[in-house]
Formats: C-alpha cells, structure tokens, sequence
C-alpha cells in the first residue's frame, strides 16, 4: 500500500534527520575531547621529561634542551590583567552610555562602532601596534612615563614602545567590545520598575546605575569581565606583535617579555627536536586548560541572564 | 551653604563626573577604531596596484611583485572551511533547536561551544598540526582549512540555534498538522523561516575566520608561489601580512598594508551588511 510505504519514508527520513542532526551535535563534545587528548598525549614527552619543574622554572634554551614555561605563563597572565585594568572601567562606562544615557539616534551608531572594533582581525592590531602605536608611545609616552613614574618599578624599564605594557594595552582595545556589548545586554535585562522606584525616591542616574543597576547585575558583570580575560590570555597575534619576546621575566612593564601564544607563533615552526616541538605543545595544553577554566567560569556566571554566547 | 544644599550639589556633581566617564569611554573606543582605520587606509589604499592582485610575490629584498596566490588561498581556505563548518554546525544547531532543546546532552553541547567560540584559536592550530600536519608529513591547504572550520563551528552552531528559535512553534504544529513528518517541517518551513536570520550568522563567521591568522601559521603555512593541490602548503593573506610586516624589507610592509587594507575592508563590510539585514529584519 502507497500510503503505509510513504509513512515509513517519513519514518526512515526523520531517523535519518535526526541521527545526523544528533551526530553533528555530539561531534562538538568529541572535538573539545580530543583536543585535551591530543595535546596531552603530544606533550607526553615533555611532561615526562620536565613534570612539574615545567610550570616554574624559567630557562627557555632551545639549544641545551632546556624548557620551563614561567616566562611565558607570566606574560600570559601579566598582560592579561593589564588588558583587564584598563578595559573594564571603559567597558562598564562603554555599556552605562548605551543603556542609560545616549540619546535614541545615537544608541545604533555608537553602538556598531564599538562592535566593530571587534571585527578587525588580531592581525591588524598587530600590525597597527608594531608600525604605529610602539613608535608612537616610544616618542611621546614612554619616556614622560619613565621619567615621572619611573620610581615605580612596574612604570620603568627601556621606553621602546614593544613590551608587556604596550601589549597588554592593545588587548584592552580588543577586549573592551565584548566586555562592553555583553554587560549592555545584561544591563538592560535590570527590571525597569527597579530602576524607576529608584529614580522615584529622587535618586540621580548615577546613584540608579551605582546603587540598583550595578549591585542587580553584579554576578553578570563579573562574568563579563572574565570572558574579556578568557579573550585577552589567548589573543595571539596582536600580542605577538607587541610584546617583545624576550623570555626573560621583568617586573618593568615597558620592558620586553613574552606570552605563550607569541612563544607558539614564532617558534612552532621553528621546533625540529621532538623535545622542543612537544614543551611547546604543553604550552599549548596549559594555555588550553586555563582558558577553560576561565571560560567555564565567565559562562556560569553570566548564565543567569540569558547569556547568549559573547556573540555581538 | 547649608549641609543639605552641599550635599545636594555633591551628589550632582558626582553624578556629572561619572557620566563624563562614560561619555569618554565610549569617545575612547571610537578615536581608536578611526586611529586605525585611518592608517589601514592611508598605507593599504596606495599599496593596491594592478599587480598586487595579479602578481606572485617578489624575490625577497626584490620590488614589485603582488599577493595573487595569497589572495587566491584566503579564499580557498576560507570556502572549503565553510563547505566543513557550516552545514555541521546548522545540523548541530538543528539538533539544539528541533530535538535536544531542553534536554542534558543539549546543555552540554551549549557549554562546549561557548568555550569553543573564545578558546584561543592558536591551539586550535597545535590541535590540527599534531592531527592532520604531523601523521602526514607536511603543511597543507586542507589542514587550515579543517583548522578555520573548527573556529566557524561553533559560532554557526549557537547564531543557528538561536535563529531556528525565533521560528515560532505554532508553524510547527502547523506543519505537522497537516501530517508532515518532523524533518520535513524542520527543512521546509523552519528553515525557510530562519534562512536569513542564519545567513547573517553564516556570513558574520566566514568573514571572521577569513581574518584569523594564529590557526594557519602552522597548518597551511605558506607558500611563494601558486597552489592548487589540497595537501601542499599554501599562502595566506593574513599569513603573508604576518611574515611580511615582520619582515625587515620597505616593501614587504608596503604590502602587508595592502594586504591589511582588504581584508579589513572585506571584514568590516560582511559585518557591517549583516547587521543592516538584521535590523531591517527587526523594524
């Protein structure tokens, strides 16, 4: 019978649809799997080799065999929270213009500006940053910098315009869009009649934003900030760029230093020994499970407002 | 002054303070998105000749010369990327939409990719070189593209799943009302109904990986001159701008200027059109 044959082709169609649908899902799971196996297993040689000295000794010779990643975790770690200083005060004051104050016309267009700071590729930050931002602080910043902070520590060392702070701030200006777009949205998931009751006991915005909005939305916003930082420890290009690789560890901020994904760009090519191709390997490991655990962290806290992925 | 007219105008005068903070910060973003706007143009735009599109790269130190191959792999990295990543990760998002929605394995999957779409995309290039560069034997097309394809993915799978969600499920019921089967609803009315919504999703995710450079540097790697073979070596764009404004030659900066300048230029005009036809959608 014609009508029995088709319901069964329908049948056969929507196992079909959804077994490949359910395959392609699962298929994500298996690749986040098999990254952690892979690397680990292609580090094996250096886990073995290294174990935990590994983490914090800081000798990087290629030549004599030689590796400890703390030069390059540190500089991870260092022009991470220097990206973060600079662009969660912006991005908070970035994302309080667009929900409280720009006026209607104004809201799209600034708004768009901001996001598409995000859309220029890491490249051309890079780019940008080594042929006109280092001249430009070498000349102009760095050195008022060393002669007026200089006394400082963290505000010395050889104004050369490449260096962890330079790197660090460049990260700032990649990050501050998803910082700021995804605490937009969560400021805006704030109820208006809280905000209003607010207002209605003769509040001023700022006491609203500070007093209501900020304390409301306080577990987003520090989700959003930590996906910004899960953003600025992988960031390679731009950093690559800007921080000098140097693999000595400075407490100076202008000096030269170097990040694990500047240390994988330009030496992974590089590495013809198995020992040197599988520590940088291991780097990658560890730069893999850190961000994990950072973005793992970001998303359970944003979760309670609907996160929608850090998506602009 | 009385204390209460004092504290009155503290109160306003902290108030004025914070939101001149805001204001500033949000002049702080648009100086520097025009900054370097401004010099990708004035040092890319002068850079495009004839022979920049049409030309293999110069002897080293030598003038003259283009990024034709370069170009021409950009593209064919990004398409083959897409042709992996997109229909996996609209059949994915299908999966989170149609079937999975609310269940455990659903939430998982979520999860990951949300990890995924920030995870650094340099060890995505270490995860592809052990895989595909390493067991055989050399740099190749097809490794950068599987690398781009595995950044795409998770982007389309999350645009996806929230595009076929605004599909609303009356149409659903509706289609299979009239007894359509559930995957014929699904291809048929929900797809159609969110085909613009995940084009935009599509478009926004090409245009990024078209960007990405720390994937490619160790899984196509590059090349000097032309390429049509899958498992040979292949030049990029961004590859190219990277070793070339690392490079020690004026000319090499001249054009990975050029080279900066159009695929900025591409960028920012894929985004820039999406979100027109988003907001066209949405008024």
């Amino acid at each position: 019978m014609p009508v029995i044959d088709r319901h069964k082709a329908d049948k056969a169609g929507d196992a079909i649809f959804k077994g490949l649908s359910f395959f392609f899902a699962l298929l994500v799971i298996v690749l986040m799997a098999l990254i952690f196996v892979v690397l680990f297993k292609e580090s094996l040689l250096s886990i073995k080799a290294f174990g935990f000295k590994f983490i914090y000794t800081s000798v990087w010779d290629p030549v004599a065999g030689e590796f400890g990643a703390l030069p390059a975790i540190w500089g991870t770690i260092v022009s991470s929270i220097i990206a973060i200083v600079i662009a969660v005060p912006i991005s908070l004051g970035i994302a309080i213009f667009l929900t409280e104050m720009a006026p209607k016309g104004l809201k799209g267009p600034i708004g768009t500006a901001i996001e598409l700071l995000a859309s220029i590729p890491s490249i051309i930050y890079g780019m940008w940053g080594l042929f006109i931002f280092a001249p430009f602080l070498s000349e102009y910043v760095e050195p008022y910098m060393v002669d007026y902070l200089g006394f400082i520590p963290l505000f010395n060392g050889a104004p050369l315009g490449i260096g962890m702070l330079p790197a660090g701030f460049i990260l700032a200006i990649m990050i501050i869009p998803f910082i700021s777009s995804v605490s937009r949205d969560i400021f805006q998931m704030v109820p208006p009649i809280l905000k209003e009751s607010g207002y209605g006991v003769g509040a001023t915005k700022w006491e609203v934003i500070r007093k209501v909005v900020l304390p409301y939305t306080r577990s987003g916003i520090i989700g959003a900030v930590i996906l910004g930082l899960g953003r600025a420890l992988g960031e390679t290009m731009a950093v690559t760029f800007l921080i000098g690789n140097s693999h000595d560890i400075s407490i100076a901020l202008l000096d030269p230093a170097t990040s694990i994904s500047a240390t994988l760009a330009n030496e992974f090519t590089e590495a013809v020994e198995d020992l040197y191709l599988s520590s940088l390997v291991e780097l990658g490991l560890i730069l893999f499970v850190i961000t994990f655990i950072v973005l793992a962290l970001a998303k359970l806290l944003i979760g309670r407002f609907s996160y929608k992925g850090g998506k602009l | 002054m009385d204390s209460q007219s004092f504290h009155y105008m503290r109160r306003k005068f902290y108030n004025l303070l914070a939101l001149s903070v805001s204001v500033l910060s949000a002049g702080f973003g648009i100086f520097f998105l025009f900054w370097i706007l401004k010099d990708v143009i004035t040092f890319g735009l002068p850079a495009l000749s004839g022979s920049f599109f049409t030309e293999l790269p110069a002897p080293p130190g030598a003038e003259g010369g283009g990024l034709a191959n370069a170009i021409f792999g950009t593209v064919l990295i990004t398409v083959i990327a897409t042709v992996i990543g997109v229909p996996s990760g609209i059949l994915a998002g299908t999966y989170l939409s149609e079937y999975g929605r609310k269940s455990r394995i659903a939430s998982v999957v979520r999860f990951v990719s949300d990890i995924l779409v920030s995870a650094p995309s340099i060890v995505v290039g270490v995860f592809v070189y052990a895989l595909l560069v390493k067991p055989f034997g050399g740099f190749s097309a097809i490794a950068g593209a599987v690398a781009l394809s595995i950044i795409m993915l998770p982007v389309v799978i999350r645009t996806s799943e929230e595009m076929l969600k605004l599909v609303p499920d009356s149409t659903r019921e509706a289609a299979l009302a009239l007894g359509a089967p559930h995957w014929k609803v699904t291809v048929h009315v929900v797809y159609r109904g969110a085909l613009r919504g995940i084009t935009t999703g599509v478009m926004l995710a090409v245009a990024r990986v078209s960007g990405e450079t720390a994937p490619l540097l160790f899984t196509s790697f590059n090349n000097s001159f032309w390429n049509f073979d899958m498992s040979e070596p292949t030049a990029t764009l961004t590859v190219t701008i990277f070793n070339y404004a690392m490079g020690p030659y004026e000319d090499w900066h001249q054009k990975a200027w050029g080279g900066a300048f159009l695929i900025t230029a591409i960028v920012l005009c894929v985004t820039l059109l999406s979100r027109l036809i988003v907001r066209r959608k949405a008024a």
